[in-house]
């Protein structure tokens, strides 16, 4: 006999009971639309770089977790993926195309490099992006597997979901609303 | 020609200029005066048919005087031998440039520049290549930490201090067996 852990409660849209409606709240909304359509900015500096795309490709396939549109343009991303050793040369670049991304960004810093300058203890090498842009999600490893990617994207998505930015930016216009 | 006639034939034609050469595990080195060095290559080319530098390296005897050494790896591929040539380099020394007898030495040469610091006379481009212009220091050179120093060019870069406890990269060439030899947590002084 093996336990069986209790069926979880959906509160599933049924179309047939409840019609075309469906209410939520507008933080609630807003995150699910976030955390499900993250679009990455790759900033591949190194051998992390290379487990990022076999995560973008099929095997893996980043875009069961609605994040397989990468882009190469920082003002259509939502999610700064680190992955790879940070030179000080390179440094102030990786910056400065953070700050040209459009609020609101994320940071994943993948791997050991991006997390705290890995193997490099050396004068050439930035330990961990964490002094330059604030990182949401740390993953460990040299490189991470894929599917530690994927699993630290989950947990961003977990952090996203818990967000209530609308309620904190635009609260004189929910009053107002209300 | 063989690299060991290539170099009695060096010792014969250079002479003096020729401070020695030493034979190792087939590798043969040939050591010149700094004012001959690029005699002796441009012979090397020319009349010896070293088509190919392989690579310009510079070592750091800190503390012995003269402090630097050149080291030029040449290869033929007509002959497919291998010569190896150094030369002495005293602190604020200018070395002839080679990019006139190998064009793929003006890279080669900035390498050298950024990071031991030595400069090259006739070099078209004497620039830094690996770190950024303006960067201060000269990081190969044995008397850089390796944590690195810090620095800061507004706009351009900066760098800091690495921690290095437990330095758990730090290897000891030359130490006696693998064990002691392999990079790990070592105390060093500073
Ligand atoms: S963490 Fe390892 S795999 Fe990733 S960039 Fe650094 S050295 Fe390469």
């Amino acid at each position: 006999m093996t336990a069986t852990a209790p069926e979880p409660v959906h509160a599933a849209y049924d179309s047939k009971i409840e019609g075309n409606i469906v209410i939520t709240k507008l933080d609630a909304a807003i995150n699910w639309m976030r955390k499900n359509s993250l679009w990455p900015m790759p900033m591949g500096l190194a051998c992390c770089a290379i487990e990022l795309m076999a995560t973008g490709a099929s095997r893996y396939d980043i875009s069961r977790f609605g994040a397989e549109v990468f882009r190469f343009s920082p003002r259509q991303s939502d999610v700064m993926i680190v992955s790879g050793t940070v030179t000080y040369k390179m440094a102030l670049a990786v910056k400065r195309i953070w700050d040209q991304m459009p609020e609101p960004k994320w940071c994943i810093a993948m791997g050991a490099c991006a997390s705290s300058g890995g193997m490099f203890r050396s004068y050439a090498t930035l330990q961990g992006i964490d002094r330059l842009i604030p990182v949401d999600v740390y993953i460990s490893g040299c490189p991470p597997r894929p599917e530690a990617l994927l699993e630290g994207l989950m947990r961003l998505q977990k952090k996203i979901d818990a967000e209530h930015s609308l309620m904190e930016q635009k609260r004189e216009l929910i009053e107002e609303l209300a | 020609m063989n690299a060991q006639q290539m170099v009695e034939a060096l010792k014969q034609k250079f002479g003096d200029a020729v401070t020695g050469s030493k034979e190792q595990c087939g590798e043969h080195t040939i050591g010149v005066k700094l004012e001959s060095v690029k005699q002796l290559l441009k012979y090397c080319h020319d009349e010896l048919n070293f088509d190919y530098l392989v690579d310009i390296s510079s070592l750091d005897h800190f503390h012995a005087e003269p402090r630097f050494e050149m080291v030029y790896e040449l290869y033929g591929y007509g002959h497919h031998q291998h010569l190896r040539v150094k030369s002495l380099v005293s602190e604020d020394v200018s070395v002839p440039t080679v990019t006139d007898i190998w064009p793929t030495a003006n890279w080669h040469e900035r390498e050298v520049y950024d990071m031991m610091g030595i400069t090259f006379d006739g070099h078209p481009d004497m620039r830094r290549i690996l770190m950024w212009e303006g960067y201060p220091f000269h990081p190969l050179r044995k008397d850089f930490p390796l944590a690195g120093k810090e620095s800061e060019l507004p706009e351009v870069a900066f760098t800091g201090i690495a921690p290095l406890e437990g330095g758990p990269f730090v290897t000891s060439p030359g130490a006696c067996g693998t064990v002691d030899a392999e990079p790990r947590a070592k105390r060093f002084e500073t």
